[in-house]
C-alpha cells in the first residue's frame, strides 16, 4: 500500500512535503471549478446581450473578467491563508454572486433605451454598483481570513462581539424614519446616496456570542436541567444572558417591523442551541414558539393592529395572494406569474420580463431569474446553496474544537434558513417577509456580510481539515526521544 | 441572432449549470473518501523513503500497515476522524485537547496517544475512571495495535491504516 501510495504523489517533489501537501488542499480543484462558474457567468452575460439586444457586443466578457480577477484575487489569497479550506465553498459562491452580478446588469440593460445602452460603462447601473460591492466584499473577506489566522481567536472578543450585535441591531430602531425607514422596514441607515443594513453585520457578530456563550455554558446545560413536562429545561441563570440578547433583538426587531430577520435570529438562537445541548426539545420547543407566536402576531394583528398590522397583511396575502391581485397582493402574484411563465426550463436569460416585478433587483430576485432559467436553472442554484450549507456544517462537523462547531454549523444553518425565508415567501410557501437572497440580492451591505461569512466558513474548514502533523518542528524530533509536553500540543488554549 | 443559435445556448446554458453542479458534488464525493486512502498525504516523509523505511522498521514489516487516522467508533462524536501525523493526540474534556470529548465519565484531560517510530502508544493522564485498551487497563505507555478499541467512558477510538 505504501509502496503505491508513492507513484500517486507527485513524482517532482523529491521532499514530498510541498506537493503532497497541495495534493490534499485541493486548491487545484477549487481553481478549475472556479474557472467554471466564470465560464458560466461569461455565457451568462453573451446570453443576455444576445436576447436583450440582439447582438453579443464585443465587450460583453468584462463584467465577467473583472469578477474573474477578483475571485482568482481570492483564490490565491486562500492559497497562502487557508490552503487546507473547503474547495466547494468558492466556486458556489462566486457562481452564485456572478450570476447575481449579471442578472443585474441585464435589469440595467431592459432599463436603459437604446441609445443609452451602447454606453453603459462597467461600474454604471445598479449591475455595476453590485460589481464593485463585490470586489469590496471579496477584499473584506480575504482580510478577515488575514487578520483571523485561528477562528478560535474570535472567542476572545465574544462578549464585544454581542455588545456590538446588539447596537447595529439597535441603531435604525432609534434613528428617525427618514434616515432608518426604506419601505415601511426601519433597517437602514441612510447617509447621503449609501445606505447600510446593519443587521446584516449584527447575525455574524451575534452569532459569534452565542457560539462562545454556549461553549462555556455547555456542560452546564445538558448536565443541570429541572424536568418539567417530560422535558428537561436548562436552569434560568444560564440561560439567561442568551435570552435576554435574543429578546432585545426580538422587541428591536419588532419596532424596525421586519418580520424576516427576526425569524432569522430566532431560528439562528434556536439552531445553536440544538447543536451545542444536542437536545431535540430545544427544536420541539422553538417551533412551537414560533408558530405560537406567528399566530399570535397574526390575532394581534387583526385585533389591534400597530406593529402587528404588517404582519397580519403578509399573511393575508400568503393565505390568498389572488385575493387583490392588483394592489396588495401584486408583488406575490407577479412573482408567481413570473415563476409559472418560465416553465420548466425558462424564457432564456435576458427574454423575460422582469421589470414587471416590484423589488426584482432585491426580494425578487429570484423570481425575475426563475422566469429566465425556468424551473430547471432555479433547482441548480438551489442545489448550490444546499452545496454550500452542506460545505459549512461539514466543516462544523469536523473541526475539533467546540466553538468553531458552533460558529461553522450557526453560519451555514443561518445562511440556509436566510435562503428558505426569502425563495419561500416568494414561491408562496410562507408569508413572504423581506430578506435579501444572499450573494445573488443587489446589496452591498448583504453581499458584505454574508462574504465575511464565507470567510469564516473557509477558516473553519481549513482548521478542521489541516492535518494533525505538529509541522516542521515535531518532524525534527529524534526518534525515541521524549514525547512533547502536554501543552506543547498543537492546539491553544483559550481562556480570557 | 437565429433563432436556433439562442435556443441551443439557453439549453446549453442550463446543462452547464448542472454540469457544475454535478462537478462541485464529485469534487465532495472525492475529498469524502479521500479520508480512506489518505495516508499518502500525510505520511509524505516515510512514504518517499518508503523501502528504506521498511527495511529499518521490522514492527512495522511485521504489520504490514502503519496507522494513519484515529477513529471514533462510539459514543457522541461517533464517525469523527482525526489524520495522525507527527505530533501527540491529546484526549479529554478539556478545550484545548486535540479530541474534545463531551462524556460525562471522561477527565478534563483523560489520556494522550504519542507517537514513537512510527508505533502509537496510548498513555492515562491519570483520569477518575481510568483508560481501557480493548478490556485491559491502561497503566503506563502502551503500544497500541490497528483496530483495537480504546474505551475512554462511553467513548471508543480505533487507529486505523
Amino acid at each position: 500500500m505504501t509502496v503505491a501510495a508513492t507513484s500517486n504523489s507527485p513524482p517532482t517533489t523529491p521532499g514530498g512535503q510541498g506537493g503532497v501537501r497541495l495534493a490534499r488542499s485541493r486548491r487545484n480543484a477549487e481553481l478549475s471549478l472556479l474557472l467554471l462558474a466564470m465560464v458560466l457567468v461569461a455565457a451568462y452575460g453573451a446570453m443576455v446581450e444576445a436576447s436583450v439586444l440582439d447582438t453579443v457586443t464585443p465587450s460583453f466578457w468584462v463584467p465577467a473578467a473583472a469578477l474573474s480577477a477578483v475571485f482568482l484575487g481570492l483564490h490565491v489569497a486562500i492559497r497562502f491563508l487557508a490552503p487546507f479550506a473547503d474547495p466547494a465553498l468558492l466556486p458556489s459562491v462566486a457562481l452564485l454572486n456572478g450570476l447575481g452580478v449579471g442578472f443585474l446588469h441585464r435589469l440595467d440593460l431592459a432599463r436603459a433605451t437604446p441609445a443609452e445602452r451602447a454606453e453603459l460603462a462597467t461600474f454604471a447601473g445598479i449591475g455595476g454598483r453590485q460589481l464593485a460591492w463585490t470586489l469590496i466584499s471579496v477584499a473584506l473577506a480575504a482580510g478577515l481570513l488575514a487578520v483571523v489566522r485561528d477562528h478560535r481567536s474570535i472567542s476572545r472578543y465574544a462578549y464585544t462581539l454581542g455588545l456590538a450585535g446588539i447596537v447595529l441591531v439597535m441603531i435604525p430602531a432609534v434613528l428617525p424614519p427618514s434616515i432608518s425607514e426604506i419601505n415601511g422596514a426601519k433597517l437602514w441607515i441612510r447617509v447621503g446616496g449609501l445606505s447600510i443594513q446593519p443587521g446584516e453585520f449584527a447575525k455574524l457578530a451575534l452569532l459569534a456570542f452565542f457560539a462562545y456563550y454556549l461553549v462555556r455554558k455547555r456542560e452546564v446545560l445538558s448536565l443541570a436541567s429541572r424536568r418539567f413536562l417530560g422535558v428537561d429545561f436548562p436552569r434560568g441563570r444560564d440561560l439567561g444572558p442568551v435570552v435576554v440578547v435574543w429578546l432585545i433583538s426580538l422587541l428591536v426587531l419588532v419596532f424596525e417591523k421586519d418580520l424576516g430577520t427576526s425569524l432569522l435570529y430566532f431560528g439562528m438562537f434556536v439552531a445553536t442551541l440544538y447543536i451545542a445541548t444536542e437536545r431535540v426539545s430545544w427544536l420541539l420547543i422553538g417551533l412551537v414558539l414560533f408558530f405560537g407566536g406567528a399566530y399570535l402576531a397574526y390575532v394581534l394583528g387583526e385585533l389591534i393592529g400597530g406593529p402587528f398590522a404588517n404582519f397580519y397583511l403578509r399573511a393575508n396575502i400568503w393565505l390568498d395572494p389572488f385575493a387583490d391581485p392588483y394592489n396588495d397582493g401584486y408583488q406575490l402574484v407577479q412573482g408567481l406569474l413570473a415563476l409559472g411563465s418560465g416553465g420548466m426550463f425558462g424564457a432564456g436569460p435576458g427574454a423575460g420580463q422582469p421589470l414587471k416585478l416590484p423589488e426584482v433587483q432585491n426580494d425578487f430576485i429570484f423570481a425575475g431569474l426563475g422566469e429566465e432559467i425556468g424551473l430547471f436553472g432555479l433547482s441548480a442554484l438551489l442545489v448550490v446553496y444546499l452545496l454550500i450549507v452542506e460545505r459549512g456544517l461539514r466543516a462544523a462537523l469536523a473541526v475539533h474544537d467546540s466553538f468553531g462547531k458552533l460558529l461553522a454549523g450557526g453560519l451555514a444553518f443561518t445562511l440556509g434558513l436566510q435562503v428558505f425565508v426569502i425563495v419561500g415567501g416568494i414561491s408562496g410557501l410562507i408569508p413572504l417577509t423581506g430578506q435579501t437572497t444572499p450573494f445573488l440580492s443587489a446589496g452591498g451591505s448583504s453581499l458584505m456580510a454574508n462574504w465575511l461569512l464565507i470567510a469564516i466558513l473557509l477558516r473553519v474548514s481549513d482548521a478542521a481539515r489541516r492535518p494533525v502533523a505538529g509541522g516542521g518542528a515535531s518532524s525534527t524530533r529524534p526518534p525515541g526521544g521524549p514525547p512533547e509536553q502536554l501543552h506543547g500540543a498543537p492546539t491553544e488554549v483559550i481562556r480570557p | 441572432m437565429p433563432e436556433l443559435v439562442v435556443t441551443v445556448a439557453r439549453f446549453g446554458f442550463l446543462i452547464l449549470l448542472w454540469i457544475f453542479v454535478f462537478t462541485v458534488v464529485g469534487v465532495i464525493r472525492r475529498d469524502l473518501f479521500a479520508g480512506a486512502r489518505s495516508g499518502r498525504l500525510v505520511a509524505a516523509p516515510r512514504g518517499v523513503g518508503a523501502v528504506l523505511g521498511q527495511g529499518g522498521k521490522p514492527a512495522r514489516v511485521k504489520r504490514g500497515k502503519a496507522a494513519r487516522q484515529l477513529v471514533v467508533t462510539a459514543g457522541q462524536l461517533a464517525g469523527t476522524r482525526i489524520t495522525l501525523g507527527e505530533a501527540q493526540i491529546t484526549i479529554g474534556r478539556a478545550e484545548d485537547s486535540t479530541l474534545v470529548i463531551t462524556d460525562d465519565y471522561a477527565s478534563a484531560r483523560h489520556a494522550r496517544l504519542v507517537p514513537r517510530d512510527g508505533q502509537w502508544f496510548v498513555e492515562d493522564l491519570g483520569s477518575t475512571n481510568g483508560t481501557y485498551l480493548d478490556r485491559a487497563k491502561v497503566t503506563g505507555p502502551t503500544p497500541v495495535p490497528l483496530g483495537v478499541p480504546i474505551r475512554i467512558g462511553r467513548t471508543s477510538l480505533e487507529l486505523r491504516p
